[in-house]
């Protein structure tokens, strides 16, 4: 049980940090590096209110070791916004009432980003699968679902638009 | 928060390696992948290590690889995620790594960690405060068995997803220790002991799952469990038959999970199915003997009078499924 140097990569940056070895990454986010977006809540894997992206994959903060994802992306729900810019996730969560208490929201929006990153248009089905990990004790779900489609909606049309502005298929993306 | 304990985490990245420093760490060591299922019971403090040997970086232990011969090698730091996405894979291998837990527990969690899974009870897992208060049981420091304390044994149910579809397919694990390596079927990974349910030899880690060649036989995996989201399964019925071309069941495995201390073969059901064809009324007379062997306690978040109720129900779906 040593102490250890460890350099992650949050977020797109280079976060130093002197960690215990045994400490969760959930841990280190929050208490190291005062990341406090990223949640706790049962710590024992069966909430996904700690989920982060873990190399673009939701992942459980609280049962992961920071020294386990050293070299990993690690994307936290502060890293989701653009500077002055949300995520449009963010914008459809906040547009119709998908957060309540606003636990579950960090876990969900990563979640749901590493869903539409893999998928853009997803099923309604094919969110409530991507998101069986993440527990809401209040919204019942519905608003989250809706919240999600409606911004794979949105990121849809944006990318159609950019398609075209581009001059479709000879777009130099 | 709810703090790991301390441990020393050593990682190796060959198996030797990670076989010699398990062995130099003697017991109270243990191997850890995915850390699921380990680090959750290691927070609750039913489980206690000084140091965890990491399998994550060993090299050749992860992936899914075709055998020269026709089977599937799968290492066993594979992600279930991986399995669950696998088109190289039998199917019913697939889909039953695709209802093991949730999105991010299949994306941590591994193949090796599923098969050697800790058995679960409603005595056992919880929190070190709720079991001071009630009284530790035989599998934490105990000296009592709270599900069924006139019997000094453990009741703690093998809680896991892959073996009982592995045996149906009749897989088999590799398994290397200090001793070298041996290869056995899956169902001989497993003793009906609840604290002792893994047959491994002191130092053994399993290195890989070996599917043969599914050659026409059919298989099946149904898992039942209260929310489809996440739980552990309440009943899981794995079942294959090989067919005769008229229809005639020339062999058939079932096999039930989350019923005993290890997966259940049913073999006076698949008795009464060979040599016969898959009729309504066959599979109804085999799915009714098939929860024979079954004796579910009251030590899981379904009853054990509904658990042992619905499994001819579901062996008999299973076995529809497949005629």
């Amino acid at each position: 049980m040593s102490r250890r140097l460890l350099v992650l990569r949050v977020n797109g940056l280079a976060r130093e940090a002197a960690v215990d070895e045994h400490h969760t990454l959930l841990e280190v986010l929050r208490e190291d590096l005062h990341l406090t977006g990223t949640k706790h809540g049962c710590e024992l894997g069966e909430c996904g209110a700690c989920t982060v992206l873990v190399d673009g994959e939701p992942w459980l903060a609280c049962l992961t070791l920071a020294v386990d994802v050293e070299g990993c992306e690690i994307t936290t729900v502060e890293g989701l916004a653009a500077p002055g810019r949300p995520d449009p996730l963010q914008s459809a969560f906040a547009e119709l009432g998908a957060a309540q208490c606003g636990y579950c929201s960090p876990g969900m929006l990563v979640s749901a980003r590493a869903l539409l990153d893999a998928n853009p248009s997803p099923t309604r089905d094919e969110v409530r699968h991507a998101l069986a990990g993440n527990l809401c004790r209040c919204t019942g779900y519905e608003a989250i679902l809706d919240a999600v489609l409606l911004a794979a909606d949105r990121d849809g049309s944006a990318r159609a638009a950019a398609h075209v502005a581009g001059g479709g298929d000879r777009g130099d993306r | 928060m709810m703090r790991l304990p301390p441990f020393a985490r050593l990682a190796p990245r060959t198996l030797a390696e990670a076989v010699e420093m398990l062995a130099d760490q003697g017991p109270g060591a243990a191997v850890v992948a995915g850390g699921t299922d380990l680090y959750p019971n290691m927070k609750r403090r039913q489980v206690e290590h000084h140091a965890l040997v990491d399998l994550r970086a060993v090299e050749g232990m992860r992936g899914i690889r075709e055998e020269p011969g026709g089977g599937i090698s799968i290492g066993a730091t594979t992600r279930l995620s991986h399995l669950a996405g696998s088109s190289a894979v039998p199917r019913a291998l697939a889909h039953a790594a695709s209802v093991i837990a949730s999105p991010q527990i299949r994306n941590m969690g591994t193949v090796g960690g599923n098969l050697c899974l800790d058995t679960r009870c409603s005595w056992y897992n919880e929190p070190e405060d709720w079991r001071t208060a009630v009284g530790f049981c035989l599998k934490a420091a105990g000296d009592v068995c709270r599900v069924a304390p006139a019997k000094s044994h453990c009741w703690a149910v093998a809680s896991s997803d892959l073996p009982p579809v592995a045996i149906a397919l009749g897989a088999s694990v590799r398994a290397v220790g200090p001793g070298g390596e041996r290869t056995f079927p899956v169902a001989d990974l497993y003793r009906d002991d609840g604290i002792d349910h893994l047959a491994l030899l002191p130092g053994e880690i399993v290195a890989e799952l070996l599917v043969p060649p599914v050659d026409g036989l059919r298989v099946t995996y149904r898992k039942i469990r209260r929310r489809g989201s996440i739980d552990f399964p309440e009943l899981g019925v794995a079942a294959s038959v090989r067919l005769a071309p008229e229809g005639i069941c020339e062999a058939a495995t079932i096999v039930l999970g989350s019923v005993a201390s290890a997966p259940v073969r049913c073999r006076e059901a698949e008795d009464l199915l060979a040599g016969r064809p898959l009729t309504p009324e066959v599979i109804e007379e085999a799915a009714a003997a098939a929860a024979h062997p079954a004796k579910p306690q009251d030590n899981t978040d379904l009853s054990h009078v509904y658990r042992k109720w619905v499994i001819p129900i579901h062996v008999s779906r299973a076995l529809q499924s497949l005629s």
